[in-house]
């Protein structure tokens, strides 16, 4: 089957689905490879070096989509017609597509792609599990887009990001507050912290805090307890309590830091607002609001999409194209994705996919399937989030037992009165001897216990060579008159010899092993 | 010798045997302790011999030679992994010779004691055979057990709590009836030259103390082993008390009391480690998994294979082995401290985390690894260790399974929910090796095998080590 890349068409687009390294691999596969001559411009890829591993090179957008069996794309199929081109209308029927659709925000395309009776394989909709994690666009797009957040952010900002004292006087270092750490959060935690920053970091999901300790930064507790992780793994919608008790961290954070990243998105919902213009304004002059949830509207109130605006002295960057800005590397990590996926889609290696519904991964990835829209998939069956546990197990664990004072006392009690039993009746002869054996035991109970844990084998074969001293009973009696009591008494001192020599010997042997 | 000097010669001895046990508190101090130990042992035996009633020397030395020479070649043959067995029957011997020593001086006719005294002697001898029996076979059987001449499984018979109470009432009737016999001279056994009252009793008792040591150790799971082999460890210094009240001889109090109270003082920190209490391991039947409603682990597991984990112990700066029975059988000991070695010349810090109960009886890891010449301050005890998994960026669990489950803590309906646990899920990495997939002794699934950061490498120990070790120098 022939693969076809065309160029990205959209606005400030400059990713491109394959790499040359990425499509040496794919025709491995099997498959051929056609790309629209300069597709890979805006990643500083020439024609000629897809040219040199084998990929061949197409005129225009027509003729590459009409030759295509697969289009692999970035940005959604759309009409530019200034562009005088109209990827909808260059579609063949039948045909497959792989690319970011984003089907629960573009349900006119997917009626579209759905009366053109094609297999549409959105890279939004893979499932989030460990498997699938190498074919897990939205992850490595995230992780850049983090990351070139907090390079806009130095753009914009007027001092160091890293703390110093030199002789012209003192550099204080930058604060910055990431909210939001998914992978977004985290690559921007991570590059924040690299430049010397100051970071700090929310996240509703407890779980997190972990991952953020990790990577050296603050993590900002909210004394409030809610579970804040939804289904596979991303955040959830949280109570009004809880949204109060966040703002009102926020509105003391924002007073003090210098940098605000934000990246907080709810799956299919408007992204939450959670810097508002009050906390804006009590930023300090010259501050930075990097918003990564632009695209859904914004964190912040002030936000305007695709665009750096100054606001009470304050910059806030509300690109879209994050990743695109990183065209190289990020078309680097989305061909990779994508080749990974076609490896799935093509077990045989023989050049034409196979897109099998019994797979996990390839079932969550296929919105459109020969013309039929299979949108949404049924919930993934692993969640990354830990299952909750049933209350009643934990409330076990938690209720300790209160003691109870008679049980606690009635074995001393009956020890007590045993022991005057005994005295009534006890002759003195006996007496003494069992005060003997009372205080040994007291003895042993005291010198035991300073014994170290790990001479407990030697203290085990010490005291069984010196359990042996039952020897001594033997050799009072070997000498009595019956022959029966001789025999008996001979063969108890011969075990009981076993024991002193055997037990002695063999914790010698261990005792000289232990050394520094 | 006269009368006194052979109890000051005891007295003598009985201090030397404490300063043998205070010794066992460090390192530096134990060797010197095993010498006082041989010494209180010599002083007492010689001051016993040159008592004047002492005569039959030939016998006497005969039985010593022959015993000592036996003894020295066991203490030279055995294998350190084969360590809990040889202690296990050692305290077979000592029951067994206490038994012996019970009855010759049942049979003695040249004690004659009258009234309570009397009647107190006969009830000292009976305790002490009764003792001597249990551990006798107790012991027998966790020595089989051991050294898996017998499944390592819990016998159940139905209804065996019953049995065993059955078994005590049996014991204390036939006390009564043996007591009354030896006053009126009945149930004598002539043709077993046990022509003294009582003496059926007496004999029946041994058998029924026998059978209830059998089936006790029977009982028990693998998994509680350590417990056992601590509880015969008491039973064999109670047996010696006994005899030594038997025999109004000191220094068997003594001396017994000591190892009685060690013993149980093990028997209490095995359990502690395991949380559970004495009675529960006694009554048995664990590691069946049976009525236990535990949560089933679900999920995949990830291997790894040799050269991968020796590039992720390149990576590492700080690194933990848990090692466990499965250590001992492949007798991996010497590979793991070859690549401790390595590792350490490399910069690395490696620590040896040792749960109170891996392996078969009390201490057995670090004889292993002490045999291995593993230096002992960089093996950690589990409380030393357990708040430094965080830090850690590799841990080794080598042949462990239940200790380091963390079901026992977070699943109450685990049959070891609440044991304390090695978290070494808590660090960055962990590499647990295992012949294959299979429950541990307790037969408890474990979720530490298919957490995020668990990696397995399946096969024998030794062999894997090995790999790693080449790996690490190639």
């Amino acid at each position: 089957m022939k693969i076809g890349i065309p160029k990205e068409i959209h606005l400030g687009e400059k990713r491109v689905a394959t790499t040359p390294d990425a499509a040496a691999q794919i025709i491995k596969l099997g498959f051929s490879v056609a790309i629209e001559s300069g597709a890979g411009i805006g990643a500083n890829i020439s024609d000629a070096a897809y040219q040199a591993v084998g990929v061949e090179i197409l005129p225009d957008a027509k003729t590459l989509w009409q030759q295509a069996d697969i289009v692999m794309k970035v940005r959604a199929p759309q009409r530019r017609p200034k562009l005088g081109i109209d990827e909808l209308d260059f579609m063949s029927e039948g045909t497959c597509l792989i690319s970011f659709i984003w089907p629960a925000q573009n349900e006119a395309l997917m009626q579209k792609l759905a009366e053109k009776q094609m297999t549409v394989l959105a890279m939004d909709s893979v499932p989030r599990m460990s498997r699938a994690q190498k074919m897990d666009a939205l992850s490595s797009m995230a992780n850049i887009a983090g990351y070139r957040a907090i390079v806009e952010a130095a753009q914009h900002f007027g001092r160091f990001f890293t703390g110093q004292i030199t002789a012209a006087g003192k550099i204080p270092p930058a604060k910055v507050l990431v909210i939001g750490a998914g992978v977004a959060g985290l690559a921007a935690i991570g590059a924040a912290k690299g430049m010397g920053a100051i970071v700090r970091s929310f996240d509703t999901r407890p779980e997190v805090k972990e991952q953020i300790e990790s990577m050296d930064a603050e993590f900002l507790m909210l004394d409030f307890k809610e579970e804040g992780a939804g289904a596979g793994g991303y955040a959830k919608t949280m109570s009004p309590e809880f949204i109060a008790a966040e703002m009102a961290l926020f509105a003391e954070q924002a007073k003090e830091v210098d940098i605000i990243v934000t990246t907080a998105l709810i799956p299919g919902k408007p992204a939450p607002k959670l810097i508002t213009a009050a906390m804006v304004e009590s930023m300090k002059a010259g501050s930075v609001i990097v918003d990564l949830a632009a695209e859904q509207g914004g964190n912040c109130e002030l936000t305007e999409v695709n665009k750096v605006v100054v606001k009470h002295g304050v910059t806030i960057i509300g690109y879209t194209n994050l990743p695109s800005r990183l065209a190289n590397q990020s078309s680097q990590l989305y061909a990779t994705n994508l080749r990974h996926l076609l490896t799935e889609l093509c077990p045989e290696k023989n050049g034409i996919i196979n897109v099998n519904m019994e797979d996990e991964v390839i079932r969550g990835a296929t919105v459109i399937k020969e013309g039929k829209i299979t949108w949404p998939p049924p919930p993934p069956k692993l969640s990354a989030a830990p299952v909750a546990k049933p209350e009643t197990a934990t409330q076990v664990v938690a209720v300790p037992e209160k003691p109870n004072a008679l049980m606690t006392f009635l074995p001393l009690i009956f020890a007590g009165l045993a022991l005057f039993g005994i005295g009534a009746v006890a002759p003195e002869s006996f007496m003494t001897h069992f005060t003997v054996f009372v205080l040994a035991c007291f003895v042993g109970y005291q010198v035991i216990w300073n014994v170290k844990p790990a001479l407990h084998t030697p203290l085990m074969s010490v005291t069984n060579a010196i359990s042996g001293i039952i020897v001594i009973g033997a050799i009072v009696q070997i000498s009595a008159p019956d022959t029966v009591v001789i025999i008996l008494a001979g063969l108890a001192t011969l075990m009981a010899s076993i024991n002193i020599a055997g037990g002695f010997l063999v914790t010698r042997r261990m005792l000289e092993m232990f050394r520094k | 010798m006269s009368h006194s000097l052979v109890t000051m010669s005891y007295i003598v001895a009985a201090i030397l045997f404490i300063l043998s046990l205070s010794g066992l508190s460090n390192q530096e101090t134990s060797r010197k302790g095993n010498y006082y130990g041989m010494l209180g042992m010599a002083i007492a035996i010689i001051a016993t011999t040159s008592n004047v009633s002492v005569t039959a020397y030939v016998l006497l030395g005969a039985a010593i030679l022959i015993g000592g020479s036996l003894g020295v070649l066991a203490a030279q043959k055995v294998e350190m992994t084969q360590m809990p067995e040889l202690v296990a029957i050692m305290h077979s011997l000592v029951g067994m010779a206490a038994v012996l020593v019970g009855y010759a001086n049942f049979m003695d006719s040249s004690i004659n004691l009258i009234g309570v005294e009397k009647t107190i002697h006969e009830l000292e001898i009976y305790i002490g055979i009764l003792i001597g029996a249990v551990t006798f076979s107790g012991s027998v059987i966790a020595f089989g057990k051991l050294s898996e001449r017998i499944s390592g499984k819990p016998l159940l018979l139905p209804a065996r709590h019953w049995l065993n109470l059955m078994l005590l009432i049996g014991v204390i009737v036939l006390g009564g009836v043996f007591l009354q016999q030896t006053e009126s001279g009945d149930g004598s056994l002539p043709l077993l030259y046990l022509n003294h009252g009582g003496a059926l009793p007496l004999f029946i008792m041994t058998f029924l103390a026998l059978a209830f040591g059998v089936h006790m150790v029977m009982a028990i799971g693998g998994a509680d082993m350590p417990v056992v082999i601590s509880m015969l460890n008491s039973y064999s210094g109670w047996a010696a008390a006994a005899t030594g009240f038997m025999l109004s001889n000191d220094l068997l109090i003594v001396t017994g009391a000591l190892v009685g109270s060690s013993g149980a003082i093990l028997s209490y920190i095995m359990c502690h480690a395991m949380n559970r209490n004495f009675i529960s391991v006694i009554a048995g039947g664990f590691g069946t998994a049976s009525g236990s409603n535990a949560a089933v682990v679900e999920g995949e597991v990830q291997p790894i294979n040799a050269d991968e984990v020796a590039s992720l112990l390149m990576e590492a700066k700080n690194i933990m082995i848990i090692p466990g029975y499965g250590m001992a059988v492949a007798q991996a000991q010497h590979t793991v401290y070859e690549i401790t070695k390595l590792l350490r010349e490399k910069g690395k810090k490696v620590g040896f985390g040792i749960h109170p109960v891996a392996g078969r009886m009390p201490g057995h890891m670090n004889v292993l690894l002490a045999e291995a010449k593993v230096p002992y301050d960089i093996v950690f005890e589990m409380d030393e260790i357990n708040d430094d998994f965080p830090h850690v960026d590799v841990s080794i669990v080598i042949g462990a399974n239940d200790i380091v489950n963390p079901s026992a803590l977070d699943d109450p309906n685990s049959p070891i929910a609440g044991m304390p646990v090695l978290e070494c899920w808590k660090g960055e990495t962990t590499i647990v090796l295992k012949r294959s997939m299979a429950t541990g002794y307790a037969g408890v699934g474990n979720p530490l095998f298919v957490m995020e950061n668990t990696r397995m490498l399946f096969g024998d120990a030794n062999a894997t080590m090995q790999a790693v070790l080449k790996a690490l120098q190639g």
